[in-house]
């Protein structure tokens, strides 16, 4: 038996044995999760114990080094992990801006330092992290950004606004994009800094959403003093960090379809519509475009599961991202378009006990905003016809 | 196992594109059209084939083959959709290879196996009868009588069927149209008495045939598989083939798709390069991302069938649904950027998009497969 082989049966039992099966089941809502912080909360023992047995293997973050609180696997063990953890259905044990886009660019740009101090705490959720980008007049346009951070000593003094930080009323700490030298072109005076968002001077305020939730907010920084030392990279090269990054928000952006709530949309269909006597869906047209949604998902989880093998070979265009980014939130957005058409009136209620506090609307409303964020579709669209099939540009 | 191909496999795709660029670009279909070619395909090719291992690749080496796997067939299918070169690749070396590999006895493997490894035998198989892709409609009839059976009735679209020289004819024993249980596959020879053979001339111009039935015996020993049991085996292989023609779709939408995004970039309307137009580069965008995600689900079907073929079904209805839609996608926005060039007989475009046709149809279309999959999730 190769060593591979054993270790997928070694983690498969591990994993029976570990992972509650409250920790099974489909999540209810993109809230049900745990995303660790110094204020974090436990939603369930279950929750509690899974992440705790987690975190004590390094699995929190499977693939970073030991010496970081990682798991320390190879790229065909992590493979193996997320297959095992797949097939049980098992959630994640915890939901972090810190692993998924803050440690990979630490990794990648951070020294010895920043990686010592940030890395092990996000491992641990000890810290909860936000992103401040967006600017309300850099969106799309990011590198248009004015928050501006002015030399100090050893300090910056950093004064703006960032919009749609997400969950920035929670967070611990912020990575943030800030201008260091307004003098030069647009995309080559940014730096990539951190900081602690109780420091004086930062200030949040939530904005609340079409759907009825608060999960991003507006962030105002008057006179923050932050240390040079939290740059990250070099100082007026934050963009190369924040391209960086935006690939790994970009991947995981596009995997929300992937982590889909709740139960498979035929079940869901036939519950509303009904059944003929060969037990297909009376709506002939809902079970045509559910059948050809579930064709597209598919296809979409294998190229996932490819774009990530193909990293790992060395073979992969660095923008390709953009294009799962795309594919992956107008599918995500497609699904809940099928959700609520399979619900028909029931998908619609907004207040009652048993809409579980208009879960599903509330849902179908946030998708919309999956192919704004991390950049818009037709953003997405444009790099791919530029850097990828190389088209002239307009 | 990564959703990438190995080294091994990357070397098989460079010789085979070598190959096939090199003795069978788009022109030598066109040549063989224009003339009116009797065979529809070059002998001469199909024994360079041989000689390189492609026609034996999914031969067991106890047979003379190679004993390689659906990947690897699909890596050879997709450089064959690059250049639509026509070649009994997929009758004989994909379908009736596995279904003998699958289904045969020792003494059918040994009389055939090694004759299509070495490509001195060429093998149709023949299941439709409709218009549509319906294996399990089929009531061509096999009566028993004697020792063996008598064969009724007709197939349609029969992919080379007037070169063969060893049909695979799906029957039926028993059961009714609609049922699995009662299906028989037989190995029939083409020269059998009653067995009348009609070369159609294909939109593609590729191969195929309409075959007729009229009282034609076989013995019991070419039955392939076991009597009334032949709908799983079917089943397994129409799922090779599906695989196979999803790759061969994968090819040619990309190559249609590289010869369009070359065109985007030389030709000027308006002052500008038609390119520059963000219509233009949105629509050419999105159609890369779709050829790119239907690569990878048709690599995972292939893989899935390499390693776990009894539970490959969902994943190549996946892949044979979206290669057919990416296709069908790919040549009509292929036509739609070259502008009227792109409807003259001239350009090769055209060539691209009627085979795109057949191999939607071949084996169920994207709308069978995305009924079979919500079948299969019961709904």
């Amino acid at each position: 038996m190769s060593d591979l082989e054993t270790f997928r049966r070694e983690t498969r039992a591990w994993l029976e044995a570990n992972c509650p099966p409250e920790m099974r089941r489909p999540m209810t809502s993109e809230n049900d999760t745990y995303w660790g912080g110094r204020n974090a909360k436990f939603s369930s023992e279950p929750q509690r114990v899974w992440f705790e047995r987690m975190r004590d293997r390094g699995w929190t973050v499977p693939d970073w080094p030991k010496e970081y609180g990682g798991g320390g696997l190879s790229p065909a063990e992590h493979k193996v992990l997320r297959e095992e953890m797949a097939a049980m259905g098992a959630r994640s044990p915890l939901s972090s801006f810190g692993i998924w886009m803050l440690g990979p660019a630490l990794l990648k740009y951070g020294t010895e330092a920043q990686k010592k101090e940030h890395l092990p705490k996000i491992a641990a959720g000890l810290i909860r992290w936000c992103q401040g980008y967006s600017e309300p007049n850099a969106g799309s346009d990011l590198a248009s950004l004015q928050t501006r951070a002015e030399s100090d000593g050893d300090d910056y003094i950093i004064n703006g606004q960032k919009i749609w930080t997400s969950y920035a009323n929670y967070a611990d700490w912020i990575f943030c994009l800030v201008r260091t030298d307004p003098a030069a072109k647009k995309h080559d005076g940014i730096s990539f800094i951190l900081f602690d968002m109780a420091s004086k001077g930062v200030s949040t305020k939530p904005i609340l959403l079409i759907s009825g939730y608060s999960p991003f907010c507006e962030t105002f920084f008057d006179n923050v003093r932050v240390p040079k030392s939290q740059v990250v990279g070099q100082v007026n090269r934050g963009w190369d960090v924040a391209k960086y990054l935006l690939q790994h928000e970009r991947a995981m952006i596009s995997g929300m379809g992937e982590r889909g709530v709740g139960r498979p949309l035929g079940q869901v269909a036939a519950d509303s519509v009904g059944t003929d006597e060969r037990g297909r869906l009376e709506d002939t047209m809902l079970r045509s475009q559910i059948s050809t949604f579930e064709v597209d998902e598919a296809a979409l989880a294998a190229a996932a599961e490819r774009a990530i093998d193909l990293a790992k070979a060395g073979q992969s265009h660095p923008a390709f991202s953009s294009a799962m980014k795309y594919y992956g939130t107008e599918l995500n957005k497609r699904r809940h378009e099928i959700l609520m058409s399979a619900g028909g009136i029931d998908a619609l209620e907004w207040e009652s006990e048993r809409s579980r506090g208009g879960a599903r609307p509330r849902a179908w409303l946030r998708t919309k905003a999956n192919s704004i964020e991390g950049g818009t579709s037709e953003v997405m669209l444009g790099i791919v016809a530029k850097r990828i099939l190389d088209l002239p540009g307009a | 196992m990564p959703l990438v191909l190995t080294e091994e496999q990357s070397m098989l795709r460079d010789s085979a594109r070598g190959l096939i660029s090199d003795k069978a670009p788009v022109s030598h279909l066109r040549h063989l059209r224009d003339s009116k070619d009797a065979t529809g395909f070059s002998r001469d090719l199909w024994k360079a084939f041989a000689e390189m291992g492609f026609s034996g690749l999914l031969v067991p080496e106890s047979f003379g083959g190679s004993g390689l796997g659906c990947v690897e067939a699909g890596v050879v299918m997709e450089e064959i959709g690059r250049t639509l070169m026509p070649s009994p690749f997929l009758s004989t070396a994909v379908l009736a290879a596995s279904a003998l590999a699958r289904g045969g006895s020792e003494a059918q493997k040994s009389a055939h196996l090694p004759k299509i490894a070495d490509g001195s035998l060429l093998a149709a198989l023949a299941i439709d009868e409709g218009a549509k892709h319906r294996p399990l409609q089929i009531s061509l009839q096999a009566v028993r009588s004697g020792n063996g059976f008598k064969l009724n009735g007709a197939k349609a679209l029969v992919v080379d069927g007037h070169t063969a020289d060893l049909l695979i004819v799906a029957a039926r024993t028993g059961g009714s149209a609609g049922e699995r249980h009662g299906l028989t596959l037989f190995l029939v020879d083409p020269k059998a008495k009653g067995l009348a053979t009609e070369r159609t001339i294909m939109v593609d111009a590729h191969n195929a045939a309409r075959i007729e039935f009229s009282n034609v015996e076989v013995n019991a020993d070419q039955v392939l598989g076991e009597v009334d049991q032949g709908g799983a085996l079917l089943e397994g292989v129409l799922n090779i083939g599906r695989g196979a023609v999803a790759s061969e779709m994968v090819g040619l939408s990309e190559e249609v798709f590289g010869r369009t995004v070359t065109y985007l970039k030389e030709r000027k309307q308006f002052g500008k390069l038609i390119g520059e137009f963000q219509a233009l580069q949105h629509r050419a965008a999105q159609l890369y991302i779709d050829i790119e995600i239907t690569r990878a689900a048709v690599l995972k079907a292939l893989q899935t069938l390499d390693g776990d073929f009894d539970r490959a079904g969902a994943a190549v209805a996946v892949a044979k649904a979206r290669a057919g839609t990416t296709a069908t996608l790919a040549v009509q926005e292929g036509v739609q950027m070259h502008g009227g060039m792109g409807m003259t007989d001239q350009f090769d475009i055209g060539f691209f998009m009627k085979r795109a046709r057949v191999c939607q149809e071949l084996f169920g279309d994207s709308n069978y497969h995305a009924d079979q999959l919500a079948r299969t999730k019961g709904y």
